[in-house]
């Protein structure tokens, strides 16, 4: 009896470390705000619908951080090189006057090669800086999109829905969907404010990834990330499974901020990218992912926690104490979770 | 014959490390002619933001010495120099009086953020960098905000409603330093050449040098040097590893925020919620400009960083604008050039030290193949 409460004890003991305390505190302080959320007049469906349809924007970009975590690549900070990708297909798409649902499915068309070239070039500039990724990969993404910001002013469009409409050229910072993929996922099968579409599109790309991370392929990148000297002992090569994960990454990036923008209805250019990857990436841990460890599970739960901790802080926080301390929890949660899974002690950083 | 080839290998090392001034020897070369500015309103422009940031960047270089790299969690200091002048400001300490009051009132801001920052450190091993980076947004995004934004004024008294938001607490998004401004710097000033030459502030810099220079010599310097090279050896040898590290990102810390008082004053207003945030980023690619590596850094190159990063920045945007007829082109390429130069530093530290482990290893396979041999 004693024996097999103890062992219920560890075992909780295990669950819980596994689960990790400031997740458990996070999670816990979500609940409350979901129960104080009636109490102080928020109606609760509406919560419920904003949380599933932010869901809904951003879980395809957190999906991203999932194949260079199990290559052992880290944390993609880079994702902003698969969010230019992205840009350029959306407004390419625009550009070549495709409208509709149509211009969506142009925009991945044209993203792709893009996020291919990109994604190359990334790899190979991780795969010669192998142990020192993130921090890198962080300062790529900046220069990257410093780098866009011009290329936005120069490059040759003409759309006159993008340009500054008084020079005629250089595109503007926002750009309306409307007429184009405003919420064309979204409107499919659509059930009140739920946006099954989006929903669907992304348990797709979800399979996938699943299906993906179970074929020899799949099998072999995780080897790489877990246990590197044991994957080139099976004949694996290891550069090119990298490579192969950060093109991957790049592309999800690509379709995840097309995904984003036909949920929110507005291209966001110039320094909007910036700091994109900071969410995703305190999404995919806040979900119980690590550096080098990361599954389907962890990417929907931890968007949903990111998520209903972004929309329900403002209203029921702000109701209580009456201070907009939002901003200020949400950094703290989002920035203490990456310092968190940083300081974890992994197998896989050389 | 191995001689030789080190020669070789130090020439090719010695190009490498100063490419990068070189090539911003270049882009000035060609941008200072098409912005069209003179000589003098440049050199004038140049010895103001030599007083302004030298002492920032000079924080910089403990930290590189003991081997954590390019410390991004300076901008802790600059908060807490932030969080200091606040103070003063309220209390109405002006002049040069104000200023020593601030930096004394920094330090132990700067310390207890600078003993998080080691900590945090110490447990995230060959990840320094990206944590001091997080580091950044977490206490500037959060803790920042929270003090300024809703402590002051309820618990930590704000007086003055020049200062403090109409709401009646949190700091207003200018504080205005107008009876502090260049109090340091117009303290026994004289022109030359038509530019002001802040004497008083070169010689907190000069000071600040010497310091560094004297440093680097102590027992304790010395002891972080031989962490810089190799912790395990320095552990041999007896050195308490974890502590010289915390002590070393304190001391750039506290400079850090010193830095940052010598900056606002020069500035003249304090904008509470943005002044930090770009600092850090400015100041590092400065000194990489200057020639400087993640894990090698002197003093030669904080003041050639200075004058060089300093210089394109100020003839970009009008260069720019006389090239492509947009001034907005000059704007993004200087921010894009700042991110680029620590992107191309970063990632050759990064390959050099993977080149340096795999010799490493193939000198061990190789003593092992030999001694299998002879066994």
């Amino acid at each position: 009896m004693g024996r097999s409460v103890r062992l219920q004890q560890t075992r909780f003991g295990d669950l819980l470390q596994s689960f990790g305390m400031p997740r458990l505190i996070i999670t816990g302080f979500l609940l409350l705000l979901f129960l104080f959320a009636p109490v102080v007049g928020a109606d609760f469906t509406t919560q419920i619908g904003n949380v599933i349809n932010r869901f809904s924007w951003n879980a395809i970009m957190v999906l991203a951080m999932v194949p260079m975590i199990h290559s052992g690549c880290g944390l993609n900070f880079g994702l902003p090189l698969g969010i230019i990708s992205g840009l350029l297909g959306g407004t390419l798409s625009i550009q070549f006057g495709f409208t509709g649902g149509l211009s969506f499915l142009m925009a991945i068309v044209i993203a792709t090669p893009f996020a291919l070239i990109l994604g190359l070039g990334y790899g190979w500039l991780l795969n010669r800086i192998k142990g020192g990724e993130m921090m890198s990969a962080t300062y790529v993404g900046f220069s990257s999109v410093s780098f866009m910001c011009m290329m936005w002013l120069l490059l040759p469009y003409t759309s006159p829905t993008m340009v500054w409409g008084l020079s005629g050229k250089g595109l503007r910072t926002t750009i309306s969907l409307e007429g184009f993929y405003d919420k064309t996922l979204a409107n499919f099968l659509r059930i009140g404010s739920i946006p099954t579409g989006t929903l669907l599109f992304f348990a797709l790309l979800a399979v996938l990834m699943w299906a993906f991370l179970h074929t020899k392929t799949g099998t072999a990148m995780t080897a790489v990330g877990s246990n590197p000297t044991f994957a080139r002992a099976s004949g694996v090569s290891i550069d090119k499974m990298r490579m192969l994960s950060v093109v991957m990454s790049t592309w999800l990036g690509a379709v995840g901020i097309l995904v984003y923008e036909q949920g929110f209805g507005f291209i966001q250019l110039y320094m909007a990218p910036f700091y994109m990857a900071l969410p995703a990436v305190s999404a995919i841990l806040l979900g119980g992912a690590s550096v080098n460890k990361a599954s389907i599970f962890n990417v929907v739960l931890g968007t949903f926690l990111f998520q209903g901790l972004v929309t329900m802080t403002p209203t029921v926080m702000n109701s209580i104490v009456h201070l907009d301390v939002s901003e200020v929890v949400r950094v703290i949660v989002s920035q203490g979770m990456i310092l968190y899974a940083l300081t974890r002690k992994t197998e896989g950083a050389r | 014959m191995s001689e030789k080839k080190d020669m070789g290998k130090k020439a090719l090392n010695l190009l490498r490390n100063n490419s990068v001034p070189l090539m911003f020897i270049l882009i000035c070369a060609v941008c200072i002619p098409l912005s069209g500015f003179s000589i003098s309103y440049l050199f004038n422009e140049i010895v103001t933001r030599m007083g302004r940031n030298i002492f920032l960047i000079l924080s910089l270089l403990i930290p590189i010495m003991a081997g954590m790299g390019l410390n991004f969690g300076m901008t802790l200091g600059a908060m807490a120099g932030e969080i200091a002048i606040i103070l003063v400001a309220d209390w109405q300490i002006w002049g040069i009086p104000g200023v020593v009051l601030a930096m004394i009132l920094s330090i132990p801001v700067s310390v207890l953020l600078g003993l998080m920052c080691g900590k945090l450190m110490n447990m995230t091993r060959g990840r320094e960098m990206i944590t001091g980076y997080i580091l950044n947004f977490f206490v500037g995004g959060g803790l920042y905000q929270l003090v300024v934004l809703y402590l002051m004024g309820t618990i930590i008294p704000i007086i003055h409603s020049s200062i403090r938001l109409p709401r009646g607490y949190g700091i207003r998004n200018t504080v205005g330093l107008a009876n502090m401004r260049q109090c340091l710097d117009n303290q026994f000033s004289f022109t030359l050449f038509g530019a002001k030459i802040p004497l008083l502030t070169f010689i907190i810099i000069a000071a600040m040098c010497l310091f560094i220079i004297w440093f680097r010599k102590t027992k304790l310097g010395q002891d972080m040097r031989a962490v810089g090279q190799d912790m395990d050896v320095a552990r041999d040898a007896g050195i308490k590893v974890e502590r010289t590290r915390i002590i070393s990102i304190i001391l750039s810390t506290v400079f850090a925020g010193f830095g940052m008082i010598i900056y606002l004053q020069n500035i003249g207003n304090l904008p509470t919620y943005t002044a930090h945030s770009q600092i850090g980023m400015f100041c590092i690619a400065a000194l990489l400009v200057g020639g400087a590596s993640v894990e090698r850094a002197s003093i030669g190159n904080v003041f050639l960083g200075v004058v060089l990063f300093h210089l394109m920045f100020i003839v970009a945007p009008k260069a720019g604008a006389a090239i492509t007829g947009d001034s907005m082109i000059g704007e993004y390429f200087r921010v894009f050039v700042s991110y680029a130069v620590i992107t191309v530093a970063l990632v050759m530290y990064e390959t050099k030290k993977r080149r340096a482990r795999g010799r490493a290893g193939e000198l061990l396979a190789r003593a092992q193949k030999e001694g299998g041999g002879n066994a």
